[in-house]
Formats: C-alpha cells, structure tokens, sequence
C-alpha cells in the first residue's frame, strides 16, 4: 500500500455535500477547508503530481469572500466556497489553460467558460489547474507535456486519462470534487483507474463553450467526484442551455432532487451488450467486477436482459476518425501567431508556422493530427471520413435499438485496470482499450463510472452504467443505488 | 484567329448586419485597428460560433432576388488552409449545400466601353455564407493584420461561365451591386472591400467543343480592375494561343498600376482545403412557412422599379435607368415626386443638379443637405413662375451649401421673378433703345437677335424678368 492510499476515503469533509452541510451549520468555513486541502497538496501533491497549478492566494482571496457573503446570510447558494478542481482545458479567466501543452505555455484565457461562469453564480471556488494528456489525448495523463501522475492507489501506476489529473486529486483527498472532460471516456476510464465517480452527460446538456476543443462533435464536460451525490450536484450547477453553444441541448437543465424521487430497482431493467463479454483483451479481474455488478442488480430484482450493438466492432476506428479529423481541425488555430508559443528563428512565414507547431505539440498529439489530416484529404474523404459518420449512425441506431428493450446498458469502463506506467507503448492497444466508452460518445448517450471492486494487485475497478438519451436522472439513480448496495471491499 | 470568350465570376460580398457572423462584435468598417474583437472571432481556445440569423435571412433574401432554389437543408463546413489573416485557420463557410442555387440575373444596357448590350440572363450557380478574413497590411519590415473585419459575414456569389466580354462582366456586377443595395444586403461599396471579386477566363476557338485551361484572377477590387483584367487576360491567352503554346491553369494576381496580370500559383500548387462539416454548429433548416413569409418581404429588383418609373411617371427609358441604377436615388425620387413635383422636371433636376451638387461635395444621398420635400418645393417654384430656371440653378447651389429652403432665399435675397408687364416693359424699352443694330437685325428676320435681347432684358432686371415674357414683350414692342 503506498504512503498516500492510507488517506484516501478517510478525509473529512470528503464530499461537497458533506462539506455543504458543515458550512452550512457553521461547523466549517471556505477558508479553512481550503486551507485544509492546500495542505494535503503541498503533503501529497509532490507524489501524486495531479495539479498543474494551484494558485494559493486566489483560491484564499475566493473562499474569503465567500465566508463574508455567509456569514451575512448572502451566500449565493448551499455550495458557496466549495472548491472545485478543474481539468486544464477549461477556460477560467486570467488563469493559465494550457491544456498541459507546450504550445499554450503560460497562455492565459481572456474569458470564463460558461460551466465557469455557471459554477462561480453558486459561490464555488475554482481550485487548481489538474493534470491532462496534451490537449486530453491519451488514456493515461502520461502525454502531458509537464509531468507524470500518478495513481494514488499505487504511484507506480498510470490515474488513466485524459483527465488523470482530476481523478487523481480527488482520489488523493487533495480536493472534493473535479472537472473533467470526456470525448471517448477521458472522464470514466481515470475514475475506474482511480476509484471514484465519473459521469459523462448526454452530448449537448454542458455547454462546452471555454472547453479547449478536441472533438467538437464528442466532447462533453463533467464531474469527477467521490460519490453519485456529487455528480449530481456538480452536474445540476454545470448543466444547461447555453446560448454561446450552438450544439447546446434547449432546456438541458438537471435538477438535483429529482435524484432522490421514488426509484424501484423492481422495474428497473438493465441491458448487457452480448459483445461486451467477448472484447478481447478483457482482463480477468474486470470480467469479474462486471459479473459481480450484473448479479448485484439481478439479485435485488432488477430486470436483466441480453442486447446487442452489432457495429460494436467498428466504434474504435470509426472513433479515431472523426476524432482526430476534428482534432486536426480544431488544434490549427495554434500556430503561435495570435497566442501561445511562437518559435520564429526564421523569418519565413511557413517556418514559423512548422517550427512552432514541431516545438509546440508532444508526439501523440502530433500523431493524432496527422492522421486526422490525412483522413480529410481530398481523395480519402469519403473513403474514411464519410463511412466513418456513416458508422455512427448505425451504432447510434443499435443504442436506440437497444434502449427499447431496458433502461439502462451495463458494461464495464476499461478492459483492463491501472497499469504500470511504460507497459502499454504501442499506441493501437491503447486505442482498443477505448472499447466501452467510445460507443457512448458516438452515440451522444449519458454514462457514468462507478467504483465496484479491486484486482488482484489492488487497483480499483469501475462499473459503467449507460443511459438513454437526457435520461441522467434514471443513470443517477440506478448508480446511486448501485453505490449504496455495493460493497467494494478492501484493496487486497 | 478570334477565339470566344468564356468568364465567370466569384463575387464576395460583405452583408450589412449589426454584428459579425458568429460573434456578438459590432460589424462595422473605418475603427482603429483591432478593436473590434473579441475571443470568438480572435479564434482563442475554447470558443464556439453562433450563426448570425440576420445575415442568414439576408443570404437567403439575396438568393430570392436572383431567383435561386433556397435549400429547406444546408450546413456550414469547414475550409482549412493555414494564413495569419485566418484565426482558426479554417474558414466557417459553405462547402456541398449552400443557402442559395440555381438563380439568375438578367443584364442589359451599355459597359464601360459605351457597347449596348442586349438583354441577356446570367446564371448564378450558388450563392453561400461565410465569415470574412481579417485583413493584412504588408510594411517594408513587418506585416499587419487587423481583426476587425475577421468573422464579418460575407456571401459567395458565383455565376455560371455566361459572361462573353469585359463589358458584360461591367454590367453584370452593377447590376449585382443594385440587388445588393435595392435589399439592404450590403452597400457593396467597393473601395471599402464590401464587394470584391474574382474572375474565371477561358478561350475556345468556335470551331472546337473544348476549353483551353482557365486563369482565375484574384481579389479585382474595382469594376474598372474587373474590366481591364479581362481585357488583359484575353489578350494574353490570345496571344499564347496564336503562337501555338500552351495553357495552363493557373490562379492570377493583378497589378492595377502596370495594367498587367502576374502568375500566383498554377494548379498542381492547388490547395486541399480538407472541407468537413462544421461540428460547432447545427445543420440550417428552413421552414416553408419561414421561406414565404422572407418571399413577401423581397423587395422590388432594380429591373422592376425601372420598368415602374416609366410606366407610373412617365419618364423617357433612359431617365428611369438612370434614377433607379443607385437605390438612394430612386427613394430620393419618389419621395420629391410624393410632394406633387412634376415628374420629368425632378428627374431632369435630380439627374443633372443633383447628382452634379452631390459629387462634387463627395456626398451620397443619404447626405444630400436638400432634403425631399424642399427640392420638390423649388421645381415647383419654377413650375409657378415664382422663379426662372437659371435663377432656380442659383437658389439649388445655395439650398445644398447652407441647407436653407428655396423660399428663404428667394425672399432673403429678392429673387422673385418678374411677371409684372409694366416693370419689364422698361426693362425692353431700355434693351432696345441701347442697342439699335441688334433691334435693326431683328426686324431683318435674324432670330439670334432676339435671344440677345432678351438677355439684355435679363441683365437689366438681374435674372428676375420672366424670359419667355420678354421676348413675347420685345417682338411686341417692334412690331
């Protein structure tokens, strides 16, 4: 057992509604739980290396004026001066979003995102920059271009990715709640590594404006929290229309009380995608938490019945296509001429614009934009790009196929669990790994990864749970209920 | 050996909207450098587009005037290419389902080289929204670049091969600009880069079924540019042509000051724009009822309004085309002709007067100091006699430079005309007896004497006699 897993679950508050709650019965103020977590960071984060950055006194200066706004009755809602942790491809204006590349070095952003903007109307304390993949591509948080971080059930170990960082610091007690953003499990995969809870809203319910664009048509912000609870309350603050995002979803709006309306896990009926039991690469401590997770629902009552998604074959590569074309339209804007690092040692106009981009981007990054380039070039379009949206629509159609027969889908979030770092190099087996959770972006569904056991060397396992289209409260709900019945038990 | 012409033009101009195409900023031309940005259309990380509906409607209102299919379903894509006047690096633009296809324009009427052409309809194949670039200024050492203009909406004109000449070229962009202006789509001013084109040339000889490779030249910014470019190019395939050589495709610039072409890219240079759908925004969908309400709302085309003029107000051809080529002018019109001026007089005033007064002050008529009302007031004071038409030239002057009415300085200065007999038969007295061999002339039959006379009675009573009184007076007073 590493040094820093002894303090994780054991924090207190450990939860924004905990903390909710003794803030407001006086028993704690912002300040000091900031102060509180500011110091497990300067303890752990060393180790860990979840933080990008943390900015003390801003932080401070925010839960001040927080405290003063409760202690005259102002406070602008029940989670006025919690601190949220937020994922480095978040725009908060002023602080650097660097979206843990080269390229956007010391970059400041001149605006809020909207989930910013949502967050600070409720009082909530941005809290540190988190740790990413350069520009959220990776599963491991291994391609940020600053450092490493780690896994705090086991140091040696990669947190996932792309939002490690986010997973990583809640997981380490280092603050209550995260950020993250996901575009093909970038938030589910590093909260099963992690341990804790991930939730992806449907496409369209968060507004992405102010999030550093990756796959415009897959990304979707959410929250990284300790327990179902958290995720509902976190995604009640972020979600909603937002005039500034054209791909918004009108009256996105979640309540969180609607979490806590009458749920019958009688009537509940759970799908199993017949093809998820036969991904190959599946771990043999994965197919065991998925089996337990199945038997949990079943023994309690729930309804359990086969599905299909027959293109399931197809998602991985479908994915990496449009992804990446995306990406390599999306990351043309840096090129150093307007923001962001310029290397012009030359005078030429293309040289600065090579020399730049050489410097600026890591390797996977690069990868990734040329073979979105490649895809789009003329001549290959309709033989890549174009099938692979027609791809799409076939397995967005198996979703909703199979969404007529149950509720919710069942499956597990990785094929495999946290990995020492350096054992997995070939870039395509991680692109397979990606397997249970590039079928939901595709598909614009909502899902969540929930903590449901151990493996063999102690590192946790999640369960994913996928829900219809815009129906988070079912998929909130049958977590909540699944966290509440389940017991994880002990690292081993 | 005389090859025929095939032309087609892109024409891009710049819709007049509040604000830019995708961002809350003013759209506005003539501020400082760079001050009228914001982080969506600077392209910083994280921002999203919005579509400007207006410029939409605008799009959609311009394709109805050129009698276009307007799609019910369109889209925005993606057009990448790397240049530091483009923030993002790619262009939100049109790419397989524009707003607006298959239309056309009918031309007709003299080029810049004064030959008539006949009625001719010029197909327009598609017209599609876009956001403008921002603009580069290049110095000795360094470049500029001003976002203002980056993210203004701009439409894509694009014309079918139709044009045969430079003047048919001439005419059909004046007749584009008209549409432009007649529907409060752009003022397509194009010093100030609201419009601007570019051009497809291509010469076959009559005998043969095909092409020779186009030149596209690149960025005219005058219908004069457009003109003499054409003339140019023309010229210079010819030329290629007749000393058997070879064309090639290839993409021209223009240097206004030599009058010459210049060889920019040839096609294997040719950019992949790596066109893809636009992910930040949703697909366009217009709904029928929406489309008919927009037809209601097209305003009558500049063709339209002429044929009216002549048929409503009984004004020669020519007159008509001349009051309803520029949109202000044609309100200014009516507008005096709803204050009971009599038609053909207003248009001779507006045509000559006006539009003489208004250019030399470099004014345009939304400027012009003479309101409607007032200009419609002074030709009635010459209908009336109140005043003669040399001095009514007088008063107009001083009407546009101090913006007084006519009556103010009629009355101000004492111009009223003389229609009193009594005080103009002094006036005709003294003009005779001062001038014996012009009165000895005149009764010999030498009209031109008379107009001397006359003018004598003129100079006596300081332009005030009624002229056509004093002759009537004179040729009384020798008979």
């Amino acid at each position: 057992m590493s040094t820093v897993q002894k303090f994780v679950f054991k924090h207190n508050p450990g939860t924004i509604h905990e903390a909710s709650d003794a803030l407001e019965t006086g028993d704690l103020s912002s300040v000091k739980l900031c102060e509180g977590l500011i110091d497990r960071i300067d303890s752990v984060d060393s180790e860990i290396n979840g933080f990008l950055s943390v900015d003390k006194d801003q932080i401070l200066e925010d839960a001040t004026a927080s405290d003063s706004r409760r202690k005259n009755g102002k406070e602008l809602s029940p989670y006025d001066g919690i601190p949220i942790a937020i994922k480095d491809n978040i725009s908060v204006k002023d602080q650097t979003c660097g979206c843990a590349s080269k390229i956007l070095e010391g970059f400041a952003s001149p605006y809020n995102a909207t989930v910013i903007n949502n967050l600070r109307k409720n009082g909530v304390v941005c809290f540190g920059r988190t740790n990413m993949d350069e520009f959220a591509m990776g599963s491991t948080t291994e391609f940020s271009a600053y450092r490493k971080t780690s896994n705090p059930w086991d140091v040696g170990r990669v947190p996932g990715g792309s939002s490690g960082g986010s997973a990583a610091v809640i997981s380490s007690g280092q603050a209550l709640a995260a950020l993250g953003s996901d575009t093909g499990g970038s938030i589910r995969q590093p909260a099963s590594f992690c341990g804790v809870v991930g939730l992806k809203p449907t496409y369209g319910r968060v507004s992405r404006y102010g999030l550093v664009a990756f796959a415009s048509s897959l990304d979707q912000i959410g929250p990284i929290t300790r327990d179902v609870e958290d995720a509902s309350i976190l995604f009640e603050l972020i979600s909603g229309h937002d005039e500034l995002d054209s791909t918004s979803l009108p009256k996105s709006n979640f309540n969180y009380a609607d979490l806590h309306d009458e749920f019958d896990i009688n009537s509940l009926k759970i799908g199993i995608p017949k093809e998820f039991l036969e991904v190959q690469g599946l771990s043999t401590d994965v197919k065991g938490a998925f089996e337990k997770s199945i038997s949990i629902f079943k023994s309690h009552g729930c309804g359990i019945v086969e599905v299909t998604l027959p293109n399931l074959a197809y998602a991985v590569s479908s994915y990496y296509i449009i992804a990446t074309a995306e990406a390599s339209s999306n990351l043309s804007r840096f090129d150093g001429i307007r923001y962001g690092n310029r290397v012009d040692k030359s005078s030429d106009l293309l040289d600065i614009y090579l020399d730049s981009r050489e410097n600026g981007f890591g390797e996977e990054v690069k990868r990734r934009i040329l073979l979105g380039t490649y895809v789009l070039s003329s001549g290959y379009y309709d033989a890549y790009y174009l099938r692979a949206q027609k791809m799409r629509t076939l397995i967005r159609d198996d979703f909703n196929k199979a969404f007529s027969a149950c509720d919710l889908l069942l499956s597990p979030v990785s094929p495999i669990s946290a990995y020492p770092f350096g054992s997995v190099s070939d870039p395509l087996q991680t692109y397979l790994s990606d397997i249970y959770t590039i079928p939901v972006n595709l598909a614009g569904n909502c899902a969540i990864s929930v903590p449901t056991s151990f493996d063999g060397d102690g590192m946790p396992i999640g369960t994913q749970l996928i829900g219809n289209f815009m129906e988070e409260v079912k998929l909130l709900q049958a977590a909540s209920w699944f966290e509440s019945v389940n017991d994880i038990g002990k690292q081993t | 050996m005389k090859f025929d012409v095939i032309i087609g033009l892109e024409v891009h101009v710049q819709v007049m909207t509040k604000s830019k195409m995708f961002c809350s900023c003013p759209n506005r031309y003539g501020s400082d450098p760079n001050t009228l940005v914001c982080p969506i259309c600077m392209g910083y990380p994280g921002v999203l587009p919005v579509p400007n509906n207006e410029a939409i409607r605008k799009t959609l209102l311009a394709g109805l005037m050129c009698e276009c299919n307007i799609a019910l379903y369109s889209k925005f894509d993606r057009k990448s290419y790397f240049y530091p006047d483009m923030p993002k690096n790619y262009q939100i633009s049109q790419y397989d389902l524009p707003f607006c296809e298959d239309g056309k324009v009918v031309i007709s009427g003299k080029g810049l080289s004064k030959e008539f052409v006949e009625t001719k309809p010029i197909g327009i194949t598609r017209i599609h929204l876009e956001e403008d670039v921002a603009k580069s200024t290049h110095f000795r050492q360094c470049s500029g670049i001003d976002f203002n203009r980056a993210g203004v909406p701009l439409m894509e004109i694009v014309s079918e091969p139709d044009i045969s000449t430079p003047d048919e070229a001439y005419i059909y962009l004046t007749a584009l600009k008209q549409i432009m202006q007649y529907a409060d789509i752009s003022d397509c001013d194009m010093e100030k880069g609201q419009m601007r084109c570019d051009v497809n040339v291509s010469l076959k000889s009559p005998e043969s079924p095909t092409l020779n490779a186009k030149t596209e030249v690149k960025n005219l910014n005058s219908l004069k540019a457009v003109h003499r470019s054409l003339l140019y190019e023309t010229e210079r395939q010819s030329e290629v042509l007749e000393g058997n050589g070879q064309l090639i495709q290839q993409t021209r610039g223009w240097n206004d000051d030599i009058g010459e072409t210049y060889i920019l890219r040839t096609k294997e240079d040719a950019a992949d724009y790596r066109y893809f759908p636009e992910p930040d925004l949703m697909p366009v969908e217009i709904s029928s009822d929406y489309l008919e309400k927009l037809k209601k709302e097209v305003p009558e085309t500049p063709a339209q309004r002429c044929a009216r003029f002549i048929r409503e107000f009984a004004i020669p051809e020519y007159d008509a085309s001349v009051l309803t080529s520029n949109k202000s002018c044609a309100d200014y019109f009516e507008k005096c002709i709803s204050f009971g001026s009599d038609a053909k007089k207003t248009s001779n005033w507006t045509m000559v007067e006006l539009l003489r007064e208004l250019s030399q002050a470099n004014k345009t008529f939304d400027q012009c100091p003479v309101n409607p009302e007032n200009f419609a007031e002074l030709i009635k004071l010459i209908d009336n006699k109140t005043i003669n038409g040399k001095i009514a030239k007088a008063v107009f002057s001083d009407m546009f430079s101090s913006g007084k009415t006519a009556l103010e300085i009629i009355d101000e200065k004492g111009l009223k005309q003389v229609t009193d007999t009594d005080e103009i038969l002094q006036f005709v007295k003294k003009a005779v007896e001062s001038n014996p061999t012009p009165v000895q002339q005149l009764k010999e039959g030498k009209s031109t004497a008379l107009n001397f006379l006359v003018g004598q009675v003129m100079k006596f009573s300081k332009g005030k006699a009624n002229p056509q009184l004093a002759s009537d007076m004179i040729k009384k007073e020798l008979s």
